[in-house]
């Protein structure tokens, strides 16, 4: 392997990222910190990975490592590349045949200080959040001390919708939220109904995700803001 | 290396000594400002004090992005600035569209406008095929965009989706262009770098810009219209206008005008910087935002640093051609 190969590619990745959906983060409820986290996002398109990986800054990016399945991503020699050698992907096996493993490998990454990126509806959703497997809720039991952070991918749905091969470039916002509450006993549909409630608040009325009015002088005395 | 040498070496030999005062001057008046700024920065105290601070500080820097762009033009060639500038129209159409309410027939005609309408546009700037490059948006595109959206079948807000998609071309991409458009004009009797023409252009419509936010501050106490554009004063449009224009007078040097013709082009550029400015600001509080995007962190966006040059660009450069080549 050509060992500027992988740098190489990774940056051209995100940097192309970035230039399609800008993926800004924003932080609100949480800060970036490098402390075992399972990073639970909505899926909205094939981008979601990237976009979430490019809105990390560098040094968590590195200790970051979105579930991917292997059945796709394993599938070749060049995207395993992609998402094994570029993106620090932990490939799964989701066919459920080995889910001991799955869930051992995962709680490793996080028991060694690291974190995850998971997409719990399994399906990509078109603007709506599906309900959400169960995995987010064993892993949550397996390894308690890891925190939970809703992250709301925003935008990136219109970006690419479902069915459509073409993309159309597009401002996406991370809205990174608040970590969950640890709830005693909680059981597993009050948990992952509360964990995507949380995802669902973080998320804003689309086509109005600019900058919400501050104390600049241009948001003085609008009075006459519409909502749609 | 050696060969940036070199070029940079051509460069100070081969150009007119007026240009070097100029650009020198530029940025003496670029590093005084940013000082002056800074100081601000640190000595400010009270938070409105500290806005007005921060949003004089972020016009400096987008001067400073100004002086890049042209300096880049100057020493890489118009290529680059070619690049550059469909470069922003790309980051300003993904402002626009993306604050716009959008449907699934919409995508084709989103995507062409992207990734053929851009590139395009800008390389028929580059071939100076005029007869095109003045009509392949306002005629062709025009068309092509709703005659997409129609095969969606899909006629929910029709009308307005069209119209806006339409609007976020025009001004991100068709007016944009006619800024480094003027790279390419052959003016009679005027042998300066065209160059020259894009900085006179950036330099009016910005000072303008910078002046009647300062004297809007300082003297402004009529508001225009407080419900588009609470910082926009009478007495700032005046003030800032009239000053941009002195300055531009005094800048007719770099021009084929003669001081009389460049108060007149001055007084066009600052009436219609005004008037960009303005009507971007009343599509903002249309769609409910304050700026059209966060490129540049608590700045806004590409579109709110370029709306006064969306507007001038294309006026400046018809009527630079009408009457000058």
């Amino acid at each position: 392997m050509i060992p500027l190969l992988q740098p190489a590619l990774r940056h051209g990745l995100l940097g192309l990222t970035r230039l399609l959906v800008g993926a800004r983060a924003s932080w609100e409820g949480s800060a970036p910190a490098d402390v075992p986290r399972i990073y639970f996002a909505n899926h909205t398109s094939h981008l979601d990975t990237l976009a979430v990986m490019a809105a990390l800054p560098p040094a968590l990016r590195a200790r970051t490592h979105p579930v991917a399945a292997l059945d796709y991503w394993g599938g070749s020699a060049l995207r395993r590349l992609v998402a094994v050698g570029c993106l620090n992907a932990l490939l799964v096996d989701r066919t459920g045949k080995a889910t001991a493993e799955v869930m051992d490998a995962m709680a490793a990454v996080l028991e060694s200080g690291q974190s995850l990126i998971l997409f719990p509806e399994g399906t990509r959703g078109d603007g709506t959040v599906a309900p959400f497997k169960s995995g987010l809720y064993h892993l949550a039991q397996r390894v308690p001390a890891a925190e939970l952070v809703p992250v709301s991918i925003e935008n990136l749905h219109r970006v690419m919708p479902k069915g459509m091969p073409l993309l159309v470039p597009l401002i996406c916002t991370m809205r990174f939220g608040a970590p969950l509450d640890v709830v005693e006993d909680e059981d597993k549909a009050a948990f992952l109904e509360r964990a995507r409630d949380a995802l669902v608040s973080l998320s804003r009325p689309q086509t109005q995700s600019g900058t919400q009015p501050d104390s600049q002088s241009d948001s003085k005395s609008t009075g006459q803001r519409t909502a749609r | 290396m050696s060969s940036v040498m070199t070029t940079v070496t051509n460069f100070f030999t081969t150009t007119d000594p007026l240009f070097l005062w100029l650009s020198g001057g530029a940025l003496g008046l670029l590093v005084v400002a940013t000082l002056i700024g800074a100081v601000l920065a640190y000595r400010v105290r009270t938070p409105a004090g500290r806005d007005t601070v921060r949003n004089l500080n972020a016009r400096i820097r987008s001067w400073w992005v100004m002086v890049a762009l042209f300096a880049a033009a100057m020493l890489l060639g118009s290529v680059v600035t070619l690049v550059l500038f469909a470069l922003l129209s790309y980051l300003a159409l993904r402002e626009f569209i993306t604050l716009t309410p959008t449907r699934r027939g919409d995508h084709a005609g989103l995507f062409l406008s992207f990734f053929v309408v851009v590139p395009l546009q800008y390389w028929l700037v580059g071939t100076g095929w005029y007869g095109l490059f003045s009509i392949f948006i306002p005629v062709y595109v025009f068309m092509a965009l709703p005659s997409l959206s129609v095969l969606g079948a899909d006629t929910t807000d029709f009308l307005t989706r069209t119209a806006k998609a339409q609007w976020g071309v025009m001004l991100a991409v068709y007016c944009t262009s006619h800024a480094p458009a003027l790279l390419w004009l052959d003016i009679p009797g005027y042998s300066l770098p065209g160059a020259l023409l894009l900085l006179y252009l950036m330099t009016v419509a910005q000072l303008s810009d910078v002046f009647q936010y300062v004297f809007g501050k300082l003297w402004g106490k009529t508001r225009l219209s407080p419900g588009i554009s609470p910082s926009k004063t009478v007495e700032g449009l005046v003030g800032g206008g009239l000053s941009a224009i002195a300055i531009g007078t005094g800048l007719h040097v770099i021009t084929p005008f003669s001081p009389l013709q460049a108060a007149g082009m001055s007084l066009v550029i600052v009436t219609a910087g005004f008037f960009g400015g303005f009507v971007l600001s009343a599509m903002k509080r249309d769609l409910g935002v304050k700026d059209w995007g966060t490129m540049i962190e608590g700045h806004g966006g590409v579109l709110d640093r370029l709306d006064s040059v969306v507007f001038s660009a294309p006026l400046f450069f018809h009527l630079t051609r009408y009457w000058f080549t």
